[in-house]
């Protein structure tokens, strides 16, 4: 091709760059809170919660660069998709971060004495959403559709885990009203987790979008 | 591969595997299109492209080319522009047009618009009157230069003395005005008072307009074509061509990584 525009891609490789970074802290994010909850470290607890505020100054660095690109180099067809998909993406990132948040506040509420049970589906559902971050993520850079499907399959796995949870948690507390403060926390631990699949496949979406074209909704 | 869009708004110039010869070289290659009933139509393309020979070809500009010859049809309203029977002063009264550089005569800005209306034969003074002033209206010149009808046009701004062009191009009432990179000459603001000028223009009449300006088929067209090469690559509305345009030649263009 006569003209690879070398200056252009550089920028728009930063842009994606911010965006992966931002990516990685929220994940992280989300792998220590998970951890703090097990653990009862309230200490991790409020060092991840801090951690939010990276997340949100990548998440405006992110959309400064794309304004300026969109400004500065009038881009058209798939440069312009995404670039658009980065400042929808940061969004969806940014809410896994404060999930990653609500989670950690749960975990410092869950903290002062042992939980009725052991922790088993959580850290399960844990497992399953930072895989398809991870995907989401993987599925930006390599421009993999199959990836993104396949991710986008996992939500459903998601949402079966969670209204099972759901379900579970209601009995034992009919069972012990005494264990209604425990539960209680534990299922909104579920529906945050819940809540960051549904922005992953989000991200999905995007990038679905940017390879088609095609806006749509993927999942449920 | 040349696409014909349809199924939108009635079409005004039916373009059928329309080929164009300079001499021994093809320098259009079998083009079918249409073009939609007062829209705008933009087309897009590298140098050398032949869109501006496309173009010429609406209005017979290239019968004045030396050793070009023509095959295929463009039908004005069903009817074959290229059929011998045409009278060539009928049909340049029919689709007006306007060039790269504002070419005003060295006259008064009134008998500038009022030449075109005077050699269809408009006489009377209050006819010609109307006409141009009518004409000068539809440019949005009207106000500007009223009270100056007798100035030279030389005298006007280059954007201005483009209107007065524009306004020539309109006087006789045409349907149609082909404009071939009406601003190149102009400056950023001047330009996009021609494009503004262009989307007033637009609901009287069928606008085809040829530009190596992306950014301005962009922002002022309903539909745009792409060629390359003596082709049509792809023919679509404009959003969809500049946000999700299907050939991946088209994309490469339209990015700005063809050269």
């Amino acid at each position: 091709m006569p003209n690879p525009r070398v200056a252009f891609e550089n920028q728009l490789k930063e842009l994606e760059d911010t965006l992966l970074s931002m990516g990685k802290e929220a994940a992280a994010m989300l792998e220590d809170a998970l951890l703090a909850l097990k653990d009862r470290d309230v200490p991790l607890a409020k060092a991840t919660i801090a951690r939010d505020d990276t997340v949100d100054k990548l998440r405006f660095t992110v959309e400064r660069k794309a304004m300026e690109l969109t400004a500065t180099q009038q881009p058209a067809a798939r440069d312009l998709r995404r670039i658009f998909a980065c400042i929808s993406i940061a969004s969806d990132v940014e809410r896994v971060g404060d999930y990653s948040v609500d989670i950690c506040k749960t975990a410092v509420r869950l903290a002062d004495r042992p939980l009725f049970k052991p922790l088993i589906d959580i850290p399960r559902m844990e497992r399953m959403v930072v895989q398809m971050l991870q995907d989401s993520l993987e599925g930006f850079v390599s421009r993999d559709i199959g990836l993104i499907e396949k991710m986008i399959k996992g939500d459903d796995e998601v949402d079966h885990l969670y209204h099972y949870l759901h379900d579970e948690l209601c009995d034992f507390m009919k069972r012990d009203p005494a264990l209604v403060d425990q539960a209680v926390q534990l299922i909104l631990i579920s529906r945050y987790l819940e809540r960051i699949a549904d922005h992953i496949t989000n991200i999905g979406e995007r990038v679905y979008y940017v390879e088609t074209g095609e806006l749509r909704e993927l999942h449920q | 591969m040349s696409d014909s869009v349809t199924g939108r708004t009635e079409s005004k110039i039916d373009v059928r595997d329309f080929e164009l010869f300079y001499g021994d070289f093809r320098a259009l290659k079998g083009l079918t299109a249409s073009f939609s009933k007062d829209r705008i139509t933009a087309i897009i393309g590298p140098s050398g492209c032949g869109k501006s020979t496309f173009l010429r070809s609406l209005n017979r500009m290239n019968d004045l080319v030396e050793g070009v010859r023509v095959r295929g049809e463009v039908a004005l309203d069903g009817v074959n522009v290229y059929d011998p029977s045409i009278d060539l002063t009928w049909l340049r009264s029919r689709i007006g047009m306007v060039f790269q550089r504002p070419v005003v005569f060295p006259m008064s800005v009134y008998e500038n618009v009022a030449t075109a209306p005077r050699v269809q034969g408009v006489s009377g003074k209050r006819e010609l009157d109307e006409t141009v002033e009518k004409s000068l209206v539809a440019v949005g010149l009207w106000e500007d230069v009223k009270d100056h009808l007798h100035d030279p046009a030389l005298s006007l701004s280059l954007g201005n003395q483009q209107k007065i062009c524009i306004a020539r191009a309109v006087s006789t009432s045409p349907e149609v005005v082909l404009l071939d990179e009406p601003a190149s000459a102009l400056d950023p603001i001047a330009t996009l008072k021609i494009e503004d000028l262009m989307w007033t223009l637009r609901d009287r009449y069928t606008i085809v307009i040829v530009t190596h300006n992306m950014q301005q088929a962009a922002r002022a067209s309903d539909y745009t074509v792409f060629m390359l090469d003596g082709e049509i690559i792809e023919y679509s509305d404009t959003k969809t061509l500049f946000t999700n345009p299907k050939d991946v030649r088209t994309e490469n263009y339209v990015t700005g990584r063809l050269g």
